[in-house]
């Protein structure tokens, strides 16, 4: 999509595909407020938890009608991934912390830090598709499998929104133009981030409890 | 204005055809089927008393109010008012489903009858057949495997059951008059209906699920099965009939059939 | 809520950033306008040649050979290609006629007007929504052309049917490009509730309460809700619909099939957590399709009765619960389907529940109208005939809403009656009466009234002569989704019926053509419009017709009146805007 031609007009991140709603509400060129942004954000949630939810009471249901569910136990690198991905969103906190006490190197460091973590867990997550394949599970191998890789695709489609937003917001503290009007920017994209977070923390239980 | 008389006559065209029944439900042939009517006939009385006076009003306010220089009077509402046709609209709605909860549970939510005579339905993409158990009793097994339409084997029945080799196969339902019938219905594909008009019953029927319609036909006579559900490119040829007859030609058939085997 | 941060951006330059490529809300919103338009134009052939077939089964027509080789051998429409034509028949009227003008036309244009913004929250993804949307309308339309052409499952899309490609023809590439199209749309939709939503809670202007907003924008908001929480689960749906299809996975389909003579691999899936999914969303989804239009109707019939809407506190209460019940009704879509008969009394409940904040706005319709002085301009014979076409509607549904009554009208053409008078007719005009009330204020010039009057009254009398029968069809057990009436011999009796609707139908679709000589002849050559030519209250009548780039011309507008004050006693004029002064009612005895 193109950008804007004006020249005050900030050029935003690409919308990620599948995803498709643009790494959090706030990153239009016009200057929405941050009010709007944070509520802009806030609808994105609920629209992104409706969307698991469906998933999850599709998972519930299908686990229930039918006896061909075999057990999925989770691989070790998953848990791996949840540290990363724990560690990543604790990061972009310490990133906000020091922008809030106008540290803005420490900013720079946490947040890129961060970034990587997230980029990281995304790595980490075909690593184990990979290990399952290896095995032979595959999407259609098991109703477990298929709900393994359908959550995983979910929520991992999420993390690359999610990703472009850090990465934008990382690209502009570095070239150092993360300037005032740029902090809902950061709020939104960490916002997003940890819902994300949390969104996995919640898959993990669903897996471990029923999967 | 024009738009109220246009809304009066198209009020009066339509409650005539409700209530000159030209195009009516078939008579009904069970006990089912009559408290059904009543329960109709109940909610097209209240929804054809709120439609008129909806409409007529309608056709009131813009004859009446139509602009003939009059100021226009000024009001927010009246809270009395609203509680007064809020309150009614929700006791007759609700009403409505408290007796029709009735015929609801009769159908689907009351003990079944032990001594409901167990029929067997499979509907297939285009085709509805139906299956009894014979002279022991028993359904034989079945496998999906053994499926045969060409040889006459829509159920799968397989050879090594002996339980099977008097079931009877039907491409159309036979039932007895009065006599509670237990209608077990599979689908080999894609979701069909089982709809009989005169019984005033349909229910879908799901591919992976086993679903039991309890009904009971006291009229003899041959009615249409359409199929009542899309299911593909020849739904609207999906076709069967149940014919209800006297008990004692039920059982001259079903010996026929065992003879013919 | 806050005032809005001014910017001070430019007026856009160029063709491409003025009319293609736009940010401003108003260019897109009538960008989602005209491909409803044309999506509605393609919807209604639809229509037509499905009339023509139930009436005609066995007729060679030679051009259906040029357009379908495969699908219409020798002219005669086969089977398969009737239902593919009545599959995108309902999908593209739901979708991209009723769930697009309704809210992202109208909404789009006039939501931040009157709530006295410059635009929405995020333009550019409101752009990228419009211009998403009508990708998944290419999609859609592209199902036409491939191999085994359009599906044939209907909108609803049941598997097994929609999810294994065996069980017909279309079922294939075109299933598949079907639910793709319907994802894409999915992900459009979202992107404008999110702006809808935020815009409403967060840009409104000074004096500019909650319950001083316009019942358009009420309605809107809600919407918007529905679609976000909806659309989100259809999303999900399809998702799996496609994993069933393509990767061998089965959410929805059993053990123990057999297609085409093929034993299927799949087994343990459940077809009915497909219907449970689908009327999640696709019970709000009509909820969506109808609501702007009740908001449409509440405005104009408030407009040209010089009067205040009546109870517009209840009025806010009724489209607040239809929302909040919308989500709580789906089940009974399902009454037949084998779930549980409990949940099918719960869901009854519910749904009569549901039919009470219909009914109040409807009293409050002709509350409004009482004791009124009205004028009756085209865009006000639309909201009236709303009311009607609702009524008659909304009370077929009470008849569905009872599973005990069902048993007998599920997928009967009742059932096509019902939602027909619902969505195909009281929503349309809904559209109708908002484009003829906002043309002057969208194109600064006024439509023709003798036109738009005529137009009217035959659309008026057509629908109610193509869509009231169907309810008597119904109760002759008439089912639905037949290609032809010819193998039931109590089919064969009502043919004389399906013969009149389809004669209505040509009749109504013919004149719509005034409709369009109207809208496009108007854009060009029509009377000049003033700011306000209705004398209406709302703040898209203090700018001018049509509206600079940012709406009030870089002014914050400073509301002090709520947006339905006609005819108050002592008030120099009969109405008063809502942006006149706080003693508008009575002004100083020194006036200037």
């Amino acid at each position: 999509m193109p950008g804007s031609i004006t020249s005050d007009i900030i050029r935003p991140p690409a919308p990620p595909r599948g995803g498709g709603y643009g790494g959090g509400g706030g990153q239009d060129g016009r200057g929405a407020s941050r009010r709007a942004s944070m509520t802009g954000l806030m609808v994105l949630l609920a629209a992104t938890t409706m969307a698991f939810a469906a998933f999850t009471s599709a998972f519930v249901v299908r686990r229930g009608i039918s006896n061909d569910w075999v057990a999925l136990p989770l691989r070790p690198i998953v848990w791996v991934n949840t540290a990363v991905l724990l560690g990543s969103s604790l990061l972009l906190e310490l990133a906000r912390r020091s922008l809030r006490t106008g540290r803005r190197t420490g900013f720079n460091r946490y947040w890129t830090a961060g970034t990587v973590l997230g980029a990281l867990f995304l790595v980490g997550q075909a690593m184990a598709w990979l290990q399952l394949n290896r095995e032979g599970i595959f999407v259609a191998t098991n109703p477990s499998s298929s709900f393994f890789y359908l959550l995983t695709a979910a929520h991992g489609l999420h993390i690359v929104g999610g990703l472009s937003a850090l990465a934008y917001v990382d690209v502009q503290a570095l070239r150092l133009r993360l300037g005032p009007g740029k902090r809902t920017a950061v709020d939104v994209s960490a916002l997003f981030w940890h819902f994300v977070d949390g969104l996995w923390l919640f898959l993990m239980a669903l897996f471990l409890v029923w999967g | 204005m024009l738009l109220a008389p246009i809304v009066w006559v198209l009020t009066v065209v339509i409650i005539y055809f409700f209530a000159s029944k030209i195009w009516w439900f078939p008579p009904p042939i069970s006990q089912h089927g009559l408290a059904y009517d009543e329960q109709f006939m109940r909610t097209l009385v209240v929804t054809g008393i709120i439609f008129f006076f909806a409409q007529f009003a309608l056709g009131w306010a813009i004859f009446r109010y139509r602009d003939d220089g009059r100021r226009a009077s000024h009001s927010h509402g009246n809270n009395k008012w609203e509680t007064i046709w809020t309150s009614a609209t929700a006791i007759l709605f609700v009403g409505l489903v408290l007796t029709g909860t009735k015929i609801w549970v009769a159908v689907h939510l009351s003990e079944p009858d032990p001594n409901a005579i167990p029929i067997e339905l499979m509907a297939k993409q285009f085709a509805f057949s139906f299956r009894y158990p014979g002279p022991d009793g028993k359904f034989g097994a079945t496998d999906l495997t053994q499926v045969n339409d060409a040889a006459g084997n829509p159920f799968g029945l397989v050879d090594k059951d002996p339980a099977g080799k008097d079931d009877i196969v039907s491409a159309s339902l036979k039932v007895p008059a009065g006599k509670p019938i237990k209608l077990i219905m599979h689908s080999r594909d894609v979701i069909h209906n089982f709809f009989v008009r005169e019984l005033r019953l349909k229910q879908d029927i799901v591919p992976g699920m086993e679903i039991p319609l309890y009904f009971q036909a006291d009229t003899p006579g041959t009615y249409e099965i359409p199929c009542s559900e899309l299911c593909g490119l020849g739904h609207f040829q999906m076709r069967s009939t149940m014919q209800v007859m006297a008990e004692a030609d039920f059982e001259k058939w079903k010996q026929e059939q065992a003879a013919n085997k | 809520m806050s005032a809005p941060v001014v910017h001070a951006h430019h007026a856009p330059q160029g063709f491409i950033r003025k009319y293609v490529f736009s940010l401003d809300h108003k260019v897109i919103g009538i960008q989602y306008y005209f491909l409803a338009l044309f999506s509605v134009l393609i919807g209604m052939s639809l229509s037509l040649l499905m009339r023509f077939h139930m009436v005609h089964p066995d007729a060679k027509v030679a051009w259906f050979a040029h357009l379908w080789p495969t699908a219409a051998q020798g002219g005669i429409m086969t089977p398969e290609l009737y239902l593919s034509l009545m599959t995108m028949h309902g999908t593209i009227m739901v979708f991209f006629v009723l769930t697009t003008a309704p809210q992202s036309g109208f909404g789009n244009y006039f939501l931040p007007i009157q709530i006295g913004a410059e635009d929405m929250a995020f333009p550019v993804l409101n752009m990228l929504s419009f211009w998403t949307t009508l990708v998944a309308l290419v999609v859609m339309v592209s199902a036409f052309f491939v191999q085994g052409g359009a599906p044939l499952a209907g909108w609803t899309a049941y598997p097994p049917l929609s999810a294994v490609p065996q069980t017909g023809p279309g079922e294939g590439l075109g299933q598949t490009l079907w639910i793709v199209s319907i994802a894409i749309f999915c992900g459009a939709s979202l992107m404008g509730a999110i702006n809808f939503i935020a815009t409403l809670i967060d840009l409104r202007c000074q004096g500019m309460s909650l319950m001083r907003l316009p019942l358009t924008c009420w309605t809107w908001f809600v919407t918007a809700i529905l679609a976000l929480l909806g659309f989100a689960v259809l999303l999900a749906a399809g998702v799996l619909l496609i994993l069933d299809r393509s990767a061998g996975t089965s959410f929805f389909i059993p053990a123990g099939l057999m297609v085409s003579d093929q034993i299927l691999n799949h087994k343990g899936g459940s077809p009915l957590l497909w219907q449970h999914l689908f009327w999640f969303f696709g019970h709000p989804e009509v909820y969506i399709a109808i609501l702007p239009g009740m908001g449409v109707t509440s405005q104009l019939l408030a407009t040209f009765s010089r009067k205040a809407v009546y109870g517009y506190r209840a009025m806010v209460y009724a489209i607040l619960s239809i929302g909040f019940l919308g989500f709580m009704v789906w089940g009974h879509h399902m009454f037949m389907s084998g779930m549980s008969p409990y949940s099918a009394m719960a869901f009854s409940v519910l749904t009569m529940a549901i039919g009470v904040p219909s009914a109040i706005k409807t009293f409050n319709w002709i509350g409004t109208l009482w004791g009124g002085k009205i004028h009756f301009t085209t865009a006000m014979m639309f909201a009236l005939g709303f009311v009607s076409l609702f009524v008659t509607g909304g009370l077929s549904g009470i008849f569905l809403g009872q599973p005990a009554l069902d048993l007998y009208f599920h997928d009967t053409y009742f059932v096509v009656g019902h939602f027909h008078m619902i969505m195909g007719v009281a929503a349309i005009f809904g559209m109708f009466a908002g484009t003829f009330y906002w043309f002057p204020k969208m194109f600064g010039r006024m439509m023709n009234e003798t036109l738009g009057k005529i137009h009217f009254y035959v659309t008026f009398v057509g629908v109610y002569a193509i869509f009231t029968p169907m309810h008597y069809l119904g109760i002759a057990g008439n089912p639905r989704r037949y290609s032809d009436f010819t193998n039931f011999d109590f089919l064969g009796k009502l043919l004389p019926v399906h013969n009149f609707m389809t004669q209505a139908a040509y009749g109504t679709a013919a004149i719509q053509i005034l409709f369009f000589i109207n809208l496009f002849w108007s854009m060009k050559y029509g009377k000049k419009a003033p700011m306000n030519p209705w004398n209406a209250t709302t703040l898209e009548w203090t700018i001018p017709s049509p509206p600079p780039f940012d709406n009030f011309g870089g002014q914050h507008p400073v509301v002090n009146h709520g947006p339905y004050e006609y005819s108050v006693p002592g008030a120099p004029r009969d109405f008063i805007m809502q942006t006149d002064p706080p003693d508008a009612a009575n002004p100083p005895a020194t006036s200037h």
